[in-house]
């Protein structure tokens, strides 16, 4: 690729993997420009433009609200909206598919399996019987709201899901970002639906498979601090279960 | 109509009532014994008493201590500073095991762990009444 020498560049090292062409994952370099301003996904996007218009990969905001381009950039989960690439230059770039994930192609991963656990965790607003319109809506103090808005800012960009060394190790582990989420439910006022979300937070895939890594909350570029909200669940669950050792207790 | 009626779709893979908040609340107490009194007490029997420091001197005579520890009080005290710290280890050791590798003999790991706990305890509950 001739590039005029005034311009300056940076090589970006790029994962591919196209199943019907090849079996084993590889990568290309490619030589983008260098702009101060540009992130990763900006040089993904200058590839696809103007390079090879074969790669792909996941985004849609460009300003970290979809939490869709979540990719491995040098080793660690990152959101490539938000990774300039001025922290890198002049390195290379490494850019990989965000891990503990099957690979689908490219930079795109498969997340059935996040899915089915995002709706294990029933992530709504669950009423034992719903107030009638006419009754107007369900109030809540903002002390109220306090109690559970740092973990309602989840974008569900999985980054956490690639940080944890525990998804990566137990399959059915449900993982930091849908225990925080069931924690968001859990802790709002308004909501009567913790029962039902007892099995998946409080069972044996759920908060107990945490060893406290904390690399979740090191990661997550909403401050949500998943391992925060496991560690609460588990001081709530172990409350709970010293309750039901308790003569009078009720073993659920 | 509630449209939010979805069962749950993950597979229960493993039934039943899960024991470990009872192994998490040892950890976790042990913890606390381990950060906030464990450091109290090696300052005072590992530097003071053993340097001799200030009022120190006189407090860590034989006669001193001998006397301290065979109140019952004192024993609980020293009981618990020593057992829980020991569940706390054992937990954490379990799943640092885990974590580098040894996943597939899980259930040896905790048993081996959580009975050597058990083991010192016991051990520590007898030297302690024997005073
Ligand atoms: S908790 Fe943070 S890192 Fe995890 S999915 Fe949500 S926003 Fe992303
Ligand atoms: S493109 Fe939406 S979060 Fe990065």
């Amino acid at each position: 690729m001739g590039t005029p020498t005034t311009q300056r560049t940076i090589k970006l090292e790029v994962f591919r993997y196209r199943p019907e062409e090849e079996d084993e994952p590889t990568f290309q370099t490619y030589e983008v420009p260098y702009r101060e301003d540009w992130v990763v996904l900006d040089a993904l996007n200058h590839i696809k433009d103007t390079v090879d218009g074969t790669l792909s990969y996941r985004w849609s905001c460009r300003m970290g609200v979809c939490g869709s381009c979540g990719m491995m950039v040098n080793g660690y989960p990152k959101l490539t909206c938000a990774a300039f690439l001025r922290d890198y230059y002049p390195n290379a770039i490494r850019v990989e598919p965000l891990v503990n994930f099957p690979v689908e192609r490219d930079l795109v991963i498969n997340m059935d399996d996040f899915m089915r656990k995002l709706k294990a965790v029933k992530p709504w607003i669950i009423r034992k019987k719903e107030q009638p319109l006419a009754e107007g809506e369900y109030r809540q103090t903002p002390a109220e709201l306090a109690q559970y808005k740092q973990f309602s800012m989840c974008i569900n960009c999985m980054l956490c899901y690639s940080a944890c060394p525990v998804v990566g190790r137990e399959e059915g582990f449900i993982g930091p970002a849908v225990l925080a989420l069931g924690q968001r439910y859990n802790l709002d006022s308004r909501d009567q639906g913790r029962a039902q979300r007892q099995e998946t937070i409080f069972g044996h895939e759920g908060i107990w498979e945490c060893t406290f890594v904390g690399e979740c909350s090191t990661v997550c570029p909403k401050d949500v601090d998943p391992a925060g909200a496991i560690q609460m669940a588990k001081v709530q669950g172990a409350m709970e279960y010293m309750k039901t050792l308790l003569p009078w207790g009720q073993r659920s | 109509m509630s449209a939010h009626t979805v069962p749950n779709p993950l597979p229960h893979s493993k039934g039943g009532r899960t024991h470990e908040p009872f192994w998490w609340s040892l950890f976790s107490a042990g913890g606390v014994v381990a950060a906030f009194v464990m450091p109290v007490l090696i300052f005072l029997t590992g530097l003071a008493g053993a340097f001799g420091w200030g009022a120190a001197q006189e407090a860590f005579t034989y006669d001193h201590i001998a006397n301290l520890i065979s109140n019952p009080l004192i024993k609980i005290f020293l009981f618990v500073c020593v057992s829980l710290p020991l569940f706390h280890c054992a937990h954490r050791i379990r799943h640092s095991l885990v974590d580098v590798g040894l996943g597939g003999i899980k259930t040896p790991l905790a048993v081996v762990s959580y009975l050597s706990a058990a083991v010192l305890t016991v051990f520590c509950a007898f030297v302690l009444l024997r005073i």
